[in-house]
């Protein structure tokens, strides 16, 4: 697939700070590529740069293969992390308002449709949920129908419902062919979404590819999780690669073969009635990769 | 410059001032309190210059008695007030709450010996019998010449300046406070993301609050007029102009402020310090003259004094185009560069 959206060698400090180190990647159109870390790995100043919104110290943007201009504002879709509309509009009026702004905007009705905003149109913008307002925003990001639509942090304060109503909004419009750029904390939401990821860490993109592939060249094992009280004696003397989280009274247990590990968890007469099993994680990536718990 | 967009953000600052209650009853709240405020204070008649007190066992009788006999007591623009205790009103003689004070019973009158007025008082009061009719009487080597003329009293002067004060406020802090309070809440970084322009965002800023200010200044001029019977000689097309420029002033000199400021505290001082010496040293409240050739060359730095002298010239002098052209060519000026400044050093974020 065709490059559409390409950084190269972007930079960026504050004061003392590199926000962002020499950072290169390229979005490919039609899918959706995911910047992830903690807050204050450079998520943000990145995706700026890109929008046009904050000037790079160093380094080159090119949108189809040529640098960005003033013109790519009418191609670029932009949900920012926080950001507020004027005061007593309503859902409508924001996405006439917005619309206004292109030469080409969406058809509104569509809008309203692709984002399910119609039990509220009529309502003021300060009036509505969080999950209502970030599918307003979505919605003001799609106004002027974008090829690449940047999402930064889209569901950053959202109860999981509204999470989980923003990211098949997210699927639908990956589906209608735009490329998204999504920054995120969290590593559940880039593996559902992202066709592409790079995780970052001090200013840097320390690994990047598809989760799947980057979780299959990391991790060859499953994570056995027991309750800490099931285990009587000290977890350090179980012939088994045991991590202890003592705030959350569990013991996680790292495996390449179930049934052996079952057999030494039974053998040593530790009860298997709160065993847990699940794979590794983007998390457990994040961890591997930096040894930091994710900063969230 | 895209009218489209211009309009679509001139629309949408209007609808928020409109549907903005507390704002927009404020707006309308303010001029009728000015407009019943000056009602109050200047319809009647003309308040009397001095007041003299008159103590005897019978006041009112014995002042209709002298005010027979002595001229000085039928004197206009003194209030002669009937007092019935002497001492109370010998300590308001002490305070100038009282410019003189007779005791009509024992022949007395007290005076403040650091009062003008009592001082002037006297002097009249010695004059008064002597010259009772002055029309007649010989003056040193000087004749008593005559003119008459409708009085320019101190409401003409002050509605003029009134009008634009209020148009002031409305104008740096409508604009100013308003654009700081969208930079730090997010909606110009917003607006920025867009292919909108600060031209076009600062432009559709002015023409929205320049409509708001010259309706309600036109609403308080009616106003008034309607319980007040200021002076208007001049014309009002004119007087119009001068108030339209004077708030494209104003308006950009708001403008200026915000250009960069993003906290609401900050850009609340900034307009408080701009504001606060206009309010004072254009001749709001009372004239420069004769105060510091210094404080009078400042204030030809604001705009509102311009504005000020502009609308004066019009309403009392009935002056013309020709006689406020240097106030039209400074407002100008100044709205030009305060735009252009603004413009330049604007930031959305």
């Amino acid at each position: 697939m065709a490059v559409l959206l390409q950084a190269s060698n972007l930079t960026k400090r504050f004061g003392d700070v590199a926000a962002v180190n020499g950072v290169s990647f390229g979005l490919e159109a039609g899918t959706c590529f995911g910047l992830l870390g903690p807050n204050g790995a450079g998520k943000t100043t990145i995706i700026e740069m890109l929008e046009g919104i904050t000037d790079a110290d160093g380094g080159k943007i090119f949108y189809r293969g040529k640098p960005v201009g003033v013109d790519f504002r009418n191609d670029a879709g932009i949900m920012f992390q926080s950001t507020a509309l004027q005061d007593y509009m309503t859902v409508r009026e924001a996405l006439e308002m917005f619309g206004s702004f292109y030469p080409r905007p969406a058809p509104i009705d569509e809008l309203i449709d692709t984002c399910s905003l119609g039990e509220f149109l009529d309502r003021d913008s300060r009036k509505l949920s969080g999950g209502q307002r970030q599918r307003l925003l979505l919605a003001i990001a799609l106004v002027n129908d974008p090829q690449v639509v940047f999402l930064d942090e889209p569901t950053t304060g959202l109860d999981p419902q509204a999470r989980r109503n923003l990211w098949a909004l997210v699927k639908r419009i990956r589906a209608q062919g735009k490329t998204i750029l999504l920054t995120t904390h969290y590593m559940e939401e880039a593996y559902e979404l992202c066709d592409e990821i790079a995780i970052m860490d001090h200013g840097k993109i320390i690994t990047r590819g598809s989760p799947k592939t980057l979780l299959a060249e990391h991790f060859d094992e499953v994570v056995l999780q027991l309750p800490r009280a099931d285990i009587p004696a000290d977890p350090a003397e179980l012939p088994l690669p045991v991590t202890l989280h003592e705030e959350e009274e569990t013991v996680e247990i790292l495996s390449r073969d179930i049934n052996a590990t079952i057999r030494i968890l039974l053998d040593n007469d530790i009860s298997l009635a709160g065993l847990q099993i699940r794979p590794r994680t983007l998390e457990d990536l994040f961890l591997a990769l930096t040894g930091e718990e994710l900063r969230a | 410059m895209s009218w489209r967009r211009f309009l679509a953000v001139l629309k949408a600052r209007n609808r928020e001032f409109i549907r903005d209650r507390s704002a927009l009853g404020w707006n309308i709240f303010f001029p009728v309190l000015i407009v019943a405020g000056f009602a109050f204070a200047f319809s009647g008649k003309p308040m009397d210059l001095y007041k003299v007190g008159v103590y005897a066992a019978d006041p009112v009788q014995k002042l209709a008695e002298v005010q027979k006999t002595q001229a000085f007591f039928r004197t206009d623009y003194i209030q002669f007030i009937p007092i019935s205790k002497l001492a109370p009103a010998i300590t308001k003689v002490e305070r100038h709450q009282l410019d003189m004070l007779f005791d009509l019973d024992q022949h007395h009158y007290w005076i403040n010996r650091d009062s003008p007025k009592g001082y002037l008082l006297e002097r009249v009061l010695h004059g008064a019998d002597t010259v009772a009719d002055i029309t007649n009487s010989p003056a040193g080597n000087f004749q008593r010449q005559t003119v008459s003329g409708r009085e320019i009293r101190y409401v003409d002067w002050l509605i003029p300046g009134i009008l634009a004060m209020n148009m002031m406020f409305s104008a740096l802090f409508g604009v100013g406070y308003v654009i700081v309070r969208y930079r730090k809440s997010g909606v110009l970084k917003r607006l920025q993301a867009t292919p909108l322009t600060a031209f076009e965002f600062l432009s559709a800023q002015v023409v929205s609050r320049l409509w708001l200010i010259l309706a309600i200044t036109s609403g308080v001029y009616a106003g008034a007029d309607l319980f007040i019977d200021f002076s208007m000689f001049g014309n009002y097309a004119l007087l119009l102009l001068v108030f339209t420029l004077g708030a494209v002033s104003l308006i950009s000199l708001g403008l200026l402020v915000a250009a960069r400021i993003a906290s609401e505290e900050l850009a609340g001082g900034i307009l408080n310090v701009l504001s606060w010496p206009m309010m004072f040293l254009s001749g709001v409240w009372f004239s420069l003259e004769g105060t510091n050739p210094l404080v009078q060359k400042l204030a030809l730095l604001f705009p509102l004094t311009h504005v000020i002298d502009a609308a004066r010239a019009i309403m009392i002098d009935g002056a013309g185009l020709a006689g406020i052209s240097t106030q039209l060519v400074v407002l100008t000026l100044m709205s030009a560069v305060f735009l252009l400044l603004g413009a330049v050093l604007f930031r959305w974020k």
